[in-house]
């Protein structure tokens, strides 16, 4: 059904768009927010990682980009604790501040081609040598090593915090943990997380676009809500790598897509329709279980009348 | 141990629904001072611990605590040295998260040796698991499991374990038995006056039940209309039947108590 090309490339792709997936975990799942500067501060991972590869560093271009995520998430977290404004709008407002921000960082131009630029890609290959699937084992590694962080660290006081604020706001207040900073923190880990995925997108496509991250949110949720279809049950550990097998099994679905000759234009509204078709779920399931009652208690009725 | 000095609150000032919540209570608790308040509907008592725990900002008035005025700390620096427990069970815990997650969550915050990076060590769950076995409700063999899984009263034991894990200044406890069946609601009243008594924690307890009021702790406070309005003690307390202290209230304020959860339960007593 696959060749071993398309297998890998979804991997790859898997890999690397799983941090936007665990970024969600973390924002949308743990925090109970949804994030909508997901989208900008994908575009400015882009941006900055291939700015900075453009300039000749490559890897200094990753933790870059996570210090423009985390200050982008930083602006969203600020305006909704400290300015009253609602979570889903602020979000918002600094997603579209962004938009110029990122085509300032890309020097005012829509795309940065980097057809001949030294990428971490390149460098790894550079190193390997032929045979060696490095583009697979970059991925996978940067996205292992952040899962592992990040599980980690929601084991520490500050995470257990985090977790506790999007779990039970009315007892957060009364333990000592100050909301506005807890919700602060996991906002500027999660779009630092959204921005390392845009930034090691960047180099392994070799080229930033102003678009990439348009309904990225919705791809990354989609990556989730597939991953804790399936593995739901169980310890952090569990259900961060839910996250990462959800946007593996999300690539492999728009490989097949792609294969069904589905055009690319499409794909978008492909994601839209999974992650509705997944949120709606057991609305429709309830729904479902109730009608079936319905004819049957009517089907009763029948014989005894 | 608490001092109030002159502390008012109004809430929704200049509208029609203006109410004059606290009207310059005064109050003073000494240490391990375990006192209960009673009190009409409306009359100001959980208003009385949203002042103290720092929910809002008073209006007037000065509160110490320990030495410290805290008039103006923000929430979640009081509760360091406050704990405190709803009548719903469900606001006190953090359902998703495992019972060890919950008491790490309190544990680590208050305890002093620990940094923001700390994790929850050998030491700490072996702490967490005597604690919980002297609940004597076997939480401590279900440590990896969620909270929502728990019973209320179960949810409610564990709140008072994780109020009282680090030792507070102070203890407020808004009816946090009212929600639960009348068997667990002794238990977790058994527990409180446990740990309450060998902590030497000074308390504050809202019920509605008066035969409580008089019996538990040292000190009874009636309050009406955002005032204190009685206070007795001592050999006074002791001599003070509830009857008798339904006609104290009446005779300082001028009307009967009226709480339609206070009259069902000295009825039924």
């Amino acid at each position: 059904m696959f060749t071993a090309a398309t297998v890998l490339s979804a991997l790859e792709l898997g890999f690397i768009y799983a941090l936007v997936a665990m970024a969600l975990f973390l924002s949308f799942r743990i925090l109970n927010i949804a994030d909508m500067t997901t989208d900008g501060a994908f575009t400015l991972g882009c941006a900055v990682s291939a700015t900075a590869a453009v300039a000749g560093n490559p890897f200094l271009g990753l933790p870059l980009a996570m210090l423009a995520g985390a200050a982008a998430g930083f602006v969203t977290a600020f305006l909704q604790t400290k300015l009253g404004v609602p979570s889903i709008l602020a979000g918002i407002v600094t997603n579209t501040g962004l938009y110029t921000v990122n085509l300032a960082v890309m020097g005012f131009s829509s795309n940065v081609p980097m057809l001949k630029t030294q990428t971490v890609f390149t460098t790894v290959q550079a190193l390997a040598g032929e045979g060696f699937p490095y583009k697979l084992v970059v991925a996978a590694v940067i996205t292992v090593a952040v899962c592992a962080l990040l599980i980690f660290f929601l084991g520490t006081r500050l995470g257990l915090s985090i977790r506790a604020t999007g779990d039970n706001p009315d007892m957060v207040r009364a333990s000592s943990i100050n909301t506005a900073f807890t919700i602060t923190v996991g906002l500027c880990i999660a779009n630092a997380m959204t921005a390392l995925s845009g930034a090691v997108l960047a180099q392994y496509q070799r080229s930033a676009d102003i678009n990439l991250g348009t309904g990225m949110v919705v791809i990354g949720l989609a990556s989730l809500i597939i991953g804790e279809t399936l593995f739901s049950r169980g310890s952090m550990w569990t259900k961060a790598l839910a996250a990462v097998a959800g946007s593996v099994i999300y690539r492999f679905i728009i490989a097949l897509a792609l294969r069904a000759n589905v055009p690319s234009e499409c794909l978008k509204l492909i994601s839209a329709v999974i992650v509705a078709l997944a949120i709606a779920a057991p609305a429709l399931r309830d729904k479902a279980a109730l009608n079936r009652r319905r004819a049957k208690n009517r089907k009763e009725d029948a014989r005894h009348a | 141990m608490l001092e109030l000095q002159n502390v008012s609150k109004t809430f929704n000032p200049g509208t029609v629904n203006e109410k004059l919540a606290l009207d310059h209570v005064n109050l003073h608790l000494e240490p391990g001072d375990f006192a209960t308040i009673v009190g009409s509907n409306g009359a100001g008592k959980s208003t009385l611990f949203n002042a103290i725990a720092g929910e809002f900002i008073a209006d007037a008035g000065h509160i110490t605590l320990d030495g410290q005025n805290i008039t103006f700390l923000p929430d979640y620096r009081r509760s360091k040295q406050v704990g405190r427990m709803f009548q719903d069970p469900l606001r006190g815990t953090a359902p998703h998260m495992t019972i060890e997650e919950n008491l790490a969550l309190a544990y680590l915050r208050a305890s002093h040796r620990t940094s923001t990076f700390s994790r929850i060590s050998r030491a700490d769950r072996q702490l967490f698991a005597e604690k919980l076995s002297a609940l004597g409700l076997g939480l401590e063999d279900r440590m990896k499991q969620p909270v929502g899984l728990l019973s209320g009263g179960q949810r409610q034991a564990l709140t008072l374990l994780m109020a009282t894990l680090v030792t507070p200044k102070l203890l407020l406890l808004d009816e946090h038995t009212a929600a639960l069946d009348p068997a667990t609601a002794d238990k977790v009243l058994e527990l409180t006056k446990k740990i309450v008594a060998e902590n030497h924690i000074t308390c504050l307890m809202i019920t509605h039940n008066m035969r409580d009021a008089l019996t538990l702790g040292n000190r009874t406070l009636m309050m009406d209309h955002g005032r204190i309005v009685l206070d007795i003690a001592g050999e006074e307390r002791a001599h003070t039947t509830v009857d008798g202290l339904l006609q104290r209230f009446a005779e300082n304020v001028g009307h009967a108590l009226d709480n339609d959860r206070i009259l069902l339960s000295t009825e039924t007593q």
